[in-house]
């Protein structure tokens, strides 16, 4: 059969396997092949089977341990939730005006936004194949909108490239996009392809290249009706007597190669920011909210730092101090422990675990990220630019701003992330003070948007870091880490698993930390209903 | 320009940080988003570390904890503080791939002789040579 199936095309290979073996053998199939690359995500688990009145203890109200806490009290089992925090969500996290936020180290910020306004300082957009998301949104009544990736009307800036004057993604992408179909056109006539590309093929491809590029009949990008039908006109065509439209000009290939500017409109090709993207109404923690609320009353234990995780034969017990009343130790205990603690803090805590999990544990580093929320007097971005919701991205620290998805067009204020950064920009902002970091996002985005001086009003920054739950941002697996660590980290410990991003192939998605939770409840009942 | 962003903004802020765009020992250089280019190690500590191990080094406690740098006894020999700083330990990051041999040593022979540490004998940029991974 394998050498066989070399004989055979991909296509052909699978629609033998189709029409003998049935889809999902099929869907298996595909995915090893390089086809079909989708979430793994088949609809609600079903674990059928009685777990025999099997308690699980789940640490972590994060939307990993709420989605186990789901399917496990579903399927029967006793289930205790211990959280750290005061609610539900961990890094699912909303930040609304009232809100204080007191990080590492003590400073506190008061969120001073206007209601309805708001910042996700953790995940902020769900891309329409994080299946698993989205069904737990639909299933349990969460409202989604349309989050706005690409903007062809924002902006693409960097400090040196055109005196410092952010360019429109719509200029930028048309420019680059003609002028390289150009170029590949040119090319095609002066034969540089005959080996490659058949005569009939290459008549085909020059009428591509006229189409994608947006070329002119001779095959040249320059100013005319197909161009300014892409990068927009300096007089937009109009009625009546005034109406004449005027045509915009090109950008020359050089000066836009050496701009850089070409990095940014390649983002919202990847798969994971293609449309269409989603958020919540209202903030990302209206999901673990949801979740919570249909967990019901009485499940989740708020404020309760996990201290100790003692296996005991038949069972798990986890030492716990609780936040509501200092100094005072409490104990949980259950068959089982399905444990969602981030790493960070997981190595930290004094537990039973097997060399192999524990090599793991403290094998992944948890990356720097910060996140600026400025609310202004007005949405100047709208009334003055026409820009209405997605993102602009610059080489400044900030990295980019985005726009807010909801509120179109009102009259009053607005929020716009004003800073998302990684890598040494993100250490830097967190070593800042909050209220330096915001100055700073302020400062920097002056430069894109001079409004910000008079329209800024006040602002919130999270440095993850300095986040207290969770002391970073995600596990930064290494394809070396990976190989060695994570087949131990997933394993069923004793009585202990774990979920969570971390257990994950898809760090910092809520789509890994819940699929990561379905996988471990789907094991974990295996293994009871088996004993 | 940069004077009336700042006196423009004052008044809407609780506080401006100590932090000046033009002091060298200070943080918030942002001169290069793939490395850190300060020499100095008080500017570095300022830049990296004192976000989780704060400002006065005394770390800080959440779920779980940043320890402390500050009179700690492990910054004896100066090798082990180096290793950290290259390669990481658990969730802490490694920065040997932003900071090059000399500011790594420049960093820690700051927090050795400084938050209550009197460590004397400075760590040299070929012992951080020494502690970075074998190249394959």
């Amino acid at each position: 059969m394998v050498e066989d199936a070399s004989r055979y095309s991909r296509r052909r290979l699978l629609s033998m396997i189709g029409a003998t073996a049935g889809a999902s053998v099929m869907y298996q199939a595909a995915s090893s092949l390089g086809f079909a690359a989708e979430s793994p995500y088949r609809g609600p688990v079903k674990l059928e089977g009685s777990p025999k009145g099997a308690s699980v203890l789940i640490l972590g109200a994060g939307v990993a341990g709420l989605a186990a806490a789901l399917e496990l009290t579903k399927a029967g089992y006793k289930v205790q939730v211990l959280e750290y925090r005061e609610k539900p969500g961990g890094r699912s996290w909303t930040l609304r005006g009232g809100d204080r936020y007191a990080e590492l180290g003590g400073a506190t910020q008061e969120v001073g936004f206007d209601q309805g306004q708001y910042l996700n300082p953790g995940p902020w957009r769900i891309p329409y194949h994080h299946h698993a998301v989205l069904d737990y949104c639909h299933r349990l009544g969460v409202a989604l909108e349309p989050f706005t990736q690409v903007n062809y009307n924002a902006l693409v800036h960097a400090r040196d490239a055109f005196g410092g004057k952010p360019q429109r993604y719509r200029t930028v992408a048309a420019d680059f996009q003609g002028q390289v179909a150009e170029l590949l056109a040119k090319v095609t006539n002066k034969g540089a392809l005959d080996g490659a590309v058949t005569k009939e093929d290459q008549e085909i491809l020059l009428e591509a290249l006229r189409e994608w590029g947006a070329l002119e009949k001779d095959l040249s990008f320059r100013p005319g009706e197909a161009c300014s039908q892409r990068r927009g006109y300096v007089k937009d065509p109009g009625g009546g007597l005034s109406g004449v439209p005027e045509h915009s000009k090109p950008v020359a290939l050089g000066d836009l190669l050496k701009s850089g500017l070409w990095r940014s409109i390649g983002i919202g090709a990847g798969y994971e920011f293609q449309t269409t993207l989603f958020q919540p109404v209202g903030g990302m923690d209206q999901i673990p909210r949801a979740m919570a609320k249909a967990l019901g009353e009485g499940v989740i234990t708020y404020n309760a730092k996990v201290t100790a995780i003692r296996q005991t034969g038949g069972g798990v017990t986890v030492t716990w101090a609780d936040g509501a009343k200092p100094g005072t130790t409490r104990t949980a205990s259950a068959d089982w422990c399905l444990c969602t603690i981030p790493l960070s803090v997981l190595s930290q805590i004094d537990k039973d675990v097997s060399p192999a999990m524990d090599a793991a544990i403290n094998a992944v580093p948890y990356h720097a990220s910060v996140k600026v929320g400025l609310q202004f007097k007005r949405r100047f971005w709208e009334q003055d630019e026409g820009i209405y919701g997605g993102i602009s991205y610059t080489d400044l620290p900030i990295t980019l701003i985005s726009y807010p998805a909801f509120g179109y067009g009102s009259p009053g204020k607005g929020v716009l992330l004003g800073a998302y950064s990684w890598g040494p920009y993100a250490y830097e902002f967190t070593a800042l003070p909050p209220e330096e970091r915001v100055r700073r996002a302020v400062e920097f985005g002056a430069e894109i948007h001079p409004q910000y001086k008079a329209e800024f009003e006040t602002g919130v920054a999270v440095g993850w870091h300095r986040v207290p739950w969770t002391l970073g941002c995600f596990g930064a697996w290494t394809e070396e880490s990976r190989a060695e660590h994570y087949k131990n980290l997933c394993a069923i410990d004793g009585r202990l698993l774990l979920a969570g991003e971390h257990a994950s192939y898809l760090p910092a998605w809520q789509e890994g930390a819940i699929l990561s939770a379905l996988d471990a409840v789907t094991r974990l009942h295996q293994r009871v209903v088996s004993l | 320009m940069r004077l009336s962003i700042t006196l423009a903004l004052a008044g809407a802020l609780l506080a401006v940080g100590t932090a000046g765009a033009n002091d060298t020992k200070s943080g918030g250089s942002f001169a290069s988003p793939n490395r850190f280019v300060q020499d100095d190690g008080e500017a570095l500590y300022k830049s990296i570390c004192q976000g989780c191990h704060m400002p006065d080094g005394k770390g800080a406690q959440g779920a779980g904890a940043y320890p402390a740098l500050a009179t700690n006894p492990n910054l004896e020999a100066g090798a082990y503080p180096v290793t950290l700083v290259v390669n990481g330990n658990r969730a802490m990051p490694g920065f040997g791939g932003v900071l090059d041999d000399a500011q790594v040593a420049a960093v820690v022979n700051y927090v050795r002789t400084h938050f209550g540490n009197s460590y004397e004998d400075p760590v040299q940029p070929a012992e951080v040579h020494d502690a970075r991974p074998a190249k394959h």
